[in-house]
């Protein structure tokens, strides 16, 4: 829901003379019309210079994710984990002492929906910032809006590189942290050879296909004997399977997402894939949230490479299930994607106390160089190019749809949205 | 002026005129910048309505895939938008610089042939509206010449739908894929992205709009309308009247097309980018809905449809995020139920003999003419 705001009616309350001035000239004199925004009416006070939504008592946010449509299954996680850490950041005295009251809007799945929304929450509400988008077309479609508007987007999702900007704070992993450091893993653990490389086809699966591609290659010297992308949605995997028979790679490397891992994982096992004891299967986008759509007995003993499991055994993580699940009901699981989000608005508020303001200049500068001790998958830190400093690691799958964690990085893995010789 | 000549006047005119007022004059004074842009990208779906007014109204055709042609206009501009876009400075980072960031992310390393004559602004405008007909054409033409028309029609417009937006996404390396067309920057040379460019095309938009309501009027009053609404009422009378209703048919539908065409580019203008999600089965059906909702016989109602449902969807989503789907559907099942004419039938039973009562002074109201022999507005 909605909650309520104050803030709401500020373009009403500009002045009327400007407006109907506006409106009478309209017709013959378009072109010298427009201007810029109604200004806010909130005193510049030292914390907020900029006009954002800020109170003496309250910031306001937005959290912008789908809640209906296609991706609102991959979404709510993120927003329960949002919702979460606002709450708790409320609980410790809120943000330079004020609370957080967040405006939520609806993606619905559709690119230009997110960017109306992204636009209404930093034009018309003012938000001080967002956290919101999940997949690359939707940060695609809002990153000019917050570019233009000045806003700040923190983003959760894992996701392919090649972008990197003053207005987003990328939460999840880009493709080179979640990939290479999987791959020397199973290279040295399992000896493997030979890669079979699989993805849905679009811009994620394609790039990071293409990172591990280069890395196996040019990096490791190894072999790469197939490569295969499926529409999205696609259920039928049978010929790829055959092929994959015939060629008989020592590792599977899978990047298909969404509801067609449900197919891909039933038909693999039917064919006789035993990924318990003889065949290497890894994959970077099946989180907790996918296996309970693909049934852990049809993936046990697969091994997921990405930063978060929700058996990590540490502290924080601990804590942050056991909050995690009082709120939102003890069978819910989560996935890497969900930790990210609840990253967001703990490091926006780590930030925005460093920076003694919640303008997004001061924001955006001061963003490098945060830290997060309590982040449940470890210690985090933002790199200058926006992104996490985070480990990887790898887990395989039981049965129960939780993953073993059987391998980390010794140290922070550098984000590179940009690598070289992987282009 | 006798009463009967302004009553005349009145209803041919008055629903036009209210509409100029509240595009030009209303709108603009009382919205701010973000909300005039969001009519203006409302009024973008005005265009299909437009054309399903003609073709689904007057003659009978539903078509259940205007997103198609929408799609097309859209994506014709947004190919030379995006290509302004890409200049070799702006792309430097990239493999190959100079072509559109995501042929980049697929590894093309040149610019495709279908690609190049959208460096001409010229090319554009014309294809705005030329590739939308020329497919339209195909498909009618196919269709009309075997005489396969009401149902199996619906059903092949919705199947060619599908089929696009799959051509689209899978080709991302030539379309940009589910991301769609995105970052789009100047028209030559004019920065699309302020918000006085934004009031600046909103205000096109409105003319354009405009004018097409007035080219729709001036077709259905023609001999052509009344041929039409013959077809749409008895399509083999006509036949054995010595006219070629295939033709006819084929014609309306592209310049329904055509007009969907222009509709999509004014989005296009107007959001900054161009996405499959938008040319979908989904969106192709909604504007159908616009259509029914304004009033599927009336040009101005149907264009007032398209404003009525998106500012719904608009303000039903801010506020209730969760269960605005509810509150659409409520919207839907409401109208079509209680007035089945649309929101322009339930102007012309009730609105317009009540005004006419009170101003012009009748001393009984006419009966609500039925819609069959309705013509414009």
């Amino acid at each position: 829901m909605a909650t309520d705001d104050t803030s709401n009616n500020k373009g009403l309350t500009s002045p009327m003379r400007r407006k109907l001035l506006k409106g009478m000239a309209a017709v013959p004199a378009v072109a010298a019309f427009g201007g810029g925004m109604a200004r806010s009416s909130f005193a510049a006070d030292g914390v907020n210079t900029t006009g954002l939504a800020v109170t003496d008592t309250e910031v306001t946010v937005g959290i912008l994710h789908s809640v209906t449509g296609t991706m609102a299954i991959s979404e709510t996680g993120s927003v329960q984990a949002e919702k979460l850490a606002i709450d708790q950041i409320n609980a410790m005295g809120g943000v330079l002492g004020r609370k957080i009251k967040y405006i939520q809007e609806d993606g619905a799945s559709d690119w230009p929906t997110f960017a109306e929304k992204a636009k209404k929450l930093l034009v018309q509400d003012k938000c001080a910032s967002v956290f919101g988008c999940w997949t690359s077309a939707s940060r695609k479609a809002v990153l000019p809006v917050f570019e233009q508007y000045n806003g700040m987007l923190y983003y959760p999702t894992f996701y392919e590189g090649l972008e990197q900007s003053k207005n987003v704070i990328y939460t999840g992993q880009e493709a080179t942290q979640q990939i290479i450091a999987g791959l020397d893993w199973v290279v040295k653990e399992k000896g493997a050879k030979s890669f079979y490389l699989l993805g849905s086809d679009y811009i994620w699966p394609r790039t990071s296909n293409k990172i591990a591609r280069k890395h196996i290659e040019n990096f490791l010297k190894l072999k790469v004997v197939g490569e295969e992308y499926f529409p999205l949605g696609h259920t039928q995997f049978n010929s790829a399977i055959n092929k994959i028979k015939l060629k008989k790679p020592d590792v599977i490397y899978a990047i298909i997402v969404g509801g067609s891992n449900v197919a891909f994982y039933k038909q693999l096992k039917a064919a006789g894939f035993d990924l318990e004891n003889k065949q290497t299967l890894l994959t970077i986008s099946v989180t907790e949230d996918e296996i309970l759509g693909i049934g852990g007995e049809n993936i046990v003993g697969a091994y997921a490479c990405m930063k978060y499991f929700q058996s990590l055994d540490n502290e924080n993580n601990k804590k942050f299930v056991s909050a995690f699940k009082e709120m939102w009901g003890k069978d819910i699981v989560i996935g890497d994607v969900t930790q990210a989000a609840y990253l967001g608005p703990w490091l926006w508020k780590l930030t925005v106390e460093k920076a003694g303001s919640f303008d997004i200049d001061k924001v955006a500068a001061a963003s490098p160089g945060i830290e997060f001790t309590g982040a449940p998958e470890g210690y985090v830190r933002i790199h200058e190019n926006h992104h996490l400093w985070s480990k990887t690691r790898v887990g395989r799958a039981r049965t129960d749809g939780q993953y073993d964690v059987v391998y980390e990085t010794a140290d922070l893995v550098e984000p590179n949205p940009f690598p070289e010789g992987y282009q | 002026m006798t009463n009967a000549k302004l009553r005349s006047l009145a209803s041919n005119w008055l629903g036009f005129v209210l509409l100029s007022a509240l595009l030009i004059l209303v709108f603009p004074a009382v919205l701010d910048d973000f909300r005039l842009n969001l009519v203006g990208k409302y009024l973008s779906f005005g265009f299909v309505v437009l054309g399903l007014v003609l073709c689904w109204g007057y003659t009978g055709i539903l078509s259940l895939g205007q997103g198609i042609f929408f799609g097309l206009g859209g994506y014709c501009i947004a190919m030379f938008l995006k290509l302004e876009a890409s200049t070799p400075e702006n792309t430097a980072i990239q493999s190959t610089p100079g072509i559109p960031d995501f042929m980049d992310w697929n590894q093309l390393t040149e610019l495709p042939f279908f690609w190049e004559p959208f460096h001409s602004f010229a090319f554009t405008v014309i294809a705005i509206m030329a590739v939308p007909a020329a497919v339209a054409f195909i498909l009618a033409y196919a269709m009309f010449k075997r005489r396969v028309g009401g149902v199996y029609f619906a059903i092949i417009t919705q199947a060619v739908t599908a089929v696009l937006t799959i051509l689209i996404i899978g080709q991302q390396g030539y379309t940009g894929g589910i991301n769609g067309i995105t970052d789009l920057r100047t028209l030559l040379g004019w920065d699309i992205r302020t918000d006085e460019a934004h009031n600046i095309l909103y205000f096109i938009c409105v003319a354009l709009l405009l004018v097409c309501i007035l080219l729709g009027r001036f077709v259905l009053k023609s001999k052509l309308g009344r041929i039409l609404v013959a077809i749409r009422d008895k399509e083999e009378r006509v036949r054995f009247s010595g006219y070629d209703v295939a033709n006819f048919k084929v014609f309306v539908f592209c310049v329904a097309a055509a007009l969907a065409g222009v509709g999509g580019a004014m989005f296009t203008l107007q959001v900054g980018f161009m996405s499959p999600t938008i040319i979908g089965i989904v969106p192709s059906i909604e504007m159908v809905i616009f259509c029914a909702l304004g009033g599927r016989l009336s040009l101005i109602g149907a264009v007032l449809g398209a404003l009525i449902v998106n500012a719904a969807k608009t303000t039903f989503s801010e506020m209730f995020p969760e269960l605005w789907l509810f509150a659409m559907g409520g919207l839907f099942i409401g109208v079509t139920l209680f007035f089945p004419r649309g929101l322009a039938g339930l102007v012309d039973d009730y609105v317009v003999p009540f005004l006419s009562k009170v101003f012009l002074g009748d001393k009984k109201t006419p009966p609500p003419e039925p819609a069959v022999t309705k013509l414009a507005e």
